[in-house]
């Protein structure tokens, strides 16, 4: 293990990993309005919002997230989409994890005591006021480590976007590697910083269920 | 106080898919009548009680509350208005409680008044701390439900249902999830809204209480209303065999 070279080049690593946090980031939030969108969608009675969400689910968690950012990056600008590599990456990213957090935030809502909509309901409150004040406040606090799971799925996965030459940690990576030749130490490198990134988002997703959970 | 039932159910039918489980039922609730609505498992009085605040809908037949047809056939945006209406006015209890898990008792108890524009908060909060009193539970305010007991939850739920001030009460099993010692708390707070006369439909497995405050018991079996009548009459002398063999084998088991 070349220790000397890794000192030497640790600190690009963490620029490179500052951009894979904020790639992933961003895409974190794109996926949560997404999926929030298309799961409330989901669940509509209105088959015109239900249909969309479920081919947008089918869609982008049928298909490898790989493909779906190089026909946005590459396939873009044939019909007249010219994106960055950082901009591609984002939505790219966003719109594949949205289709999983749709299902994540459909399951929490739907994991909510079929009771509490009747005891809403029965009160005289309507649907969307028994949405709001009843089923997504619980739901809410069911979700989070769902959307946990996905968050961390993201940064990890995040990786890919190295294919379209955006500077992250994996980008990063190869680059040393084509000029050290020392792939075992640039790749342990890279690791160790996504490594540092997933345990901060778990340890965080972690508190904020433990904050949020109901007293039981 | 009018002497028109302000519940009147005519030839109700209900079928769960193939499954007929309310076979045409007729009924009359005066204002303040307590009605006790007793059967085996699977009668469909249950059923019945659901298909009054519209938790049901029905195949056939006619609900009215207050003079108004419950069951009207509207478009879904209407419907959804005309039932909130309704259902302000109709207070319901269930079986397993159904408390808000993520609001304190006092916030169960104010969230719909509030909500529905019926009080302000101050006033709603004000309203809330009698009702809780009332139901033995001043200082459980601020407990979320999972801090209560059975019978404390129930007692919650029933002052919740009550802010809405509801012209009926509909309870559906509502000592059926609890222990058997925190059942006597529960009874008691529907007793004393009996003899407040509010109008009431009671399902209960509880016979002993049903003839206690009851002033009429319908017995329901296979989705039809076998038999009715006051409480002493139904217990000492059915008429029916299919009414006999109920009350002995409750009250031999």
């Amino acid at each position: 293990m070349d220790f000397a070279l890794i000192a030497k080049v640790w600190t690009f690593f963490a620029a490179a990993a500052w951009v894979t946090l904020q790639i992933s980031a961003l895409a974190i939030c794109l996926g949560l309005c997404l999926g929030f969108a298309a799961a409330l969608a989901s669940i509509s009675r209105n088959v015109l919002l239900r249909f969309p969400a479920r081919v947008y689910v089918s869609i982008f968690r049928g298909t490898p997230a790989l493909i779906q950012l190089f026909l946005l990056y590459y396939g873009g600008p044939q019909i007249g989409l010219q994106l960055g590599p950082f901009e591609a990456g984002v939505i790219g990213l966003g719109i594949n994890i949205g289709a999983y957090m749709t299902e994540s935030i459909r399951g929490a809502i739907l994991a909510v005591e079929k009771g509490q909509m009747e005891a809403a309901r029965c009160l005289g409150l309507g649907h969307v006021q028994s949405m709001r004040n009843v089923i997504l406040p619980q739901a809410l606090r069911l979700m989070v480590r769902p959307l946990g799971v996905n968050a961390v799925a993201l940064i990890k996965g995040s990786a890919i976007v190295s294919t379209i030459s955006v500077v992250e940690l994996t980008y990063t990576a190869h680059r040393y590697i084509s000029s050290t030749y020392k792939p075992f130490e640039m790749f342990i490198l890279a690791s160790l910083f996504y490594l540092v990134i997933v345990s901060v988002v778990s340890f965080a997703v972690n508190r904020i269920d433990e904050r949020v959970a109901l007293e039981s | 106080m009018s002497n028109d039932p302000i519940i009147r159910i005519k030839d109700l039918h209900k079928s769960f898919g193939p499954v007929e489980v309310l076979k045409g039922i007729d009924m009359d609730v005066a204002p303040g009548q307590i009605v006790a609505l007793i059967g085996p498992s699977g009668s469909g009085k249950s059923t019945l009680l659901r298909t009054i605040n519209q938790l049901e809908d029905v195949t056939s037949g006619e609900i009215f509350f207050d003079g108004a047809l419950v069951n009207r056939d509207l478009p879904h945006r209407q419907r959804e208005k005309h039932l909130n209406r309704l259902r302000q006015d109709i207070g319901m209890v269930f079986q397993h409680f159904n408390l808000f898990p993520h609001l304190t008792a006092i916030e169960n108890v104010t969230m719909a008044p509030v909500l529905l524009g019926r009080q302000t908060k101050t006033q709603a909060l004000a309203e809330a701390r009698a009702l809780l009193e009332k139901v033995g539970l001043s200082d459980r305010a601020d407990y979320y439900p999972s801090r209560l007991s059975g019978g404390q939850k129930q007692r919650v739920a029933i002052a919740r249902a009550l802010a809405m001030n509801p012209k009926a009460m509909l309870f559906d099993e509502v000592t059926s999830a609890l222990d058997p010692e925190l059942v006597g708390e529960v009874n008691k707070v529907m007793k004393q809204l009996a003899q407040e006369h509010m109008t009431m439909i009671i399902v209960t497995h509880e016979l002993r209480f049903a003839s206690d405050v009851a002033d009429h018991v319908v017995f329901m079996a296979d989705g039809v209303v076998v038999e009715e009548g006051p409480p002493d009459a139904l217990f000492r002398a059915p008429q029916h065999e299919r009414t006999k063999a109920f009350l002995q084998q409750v009250f031999e088991g």
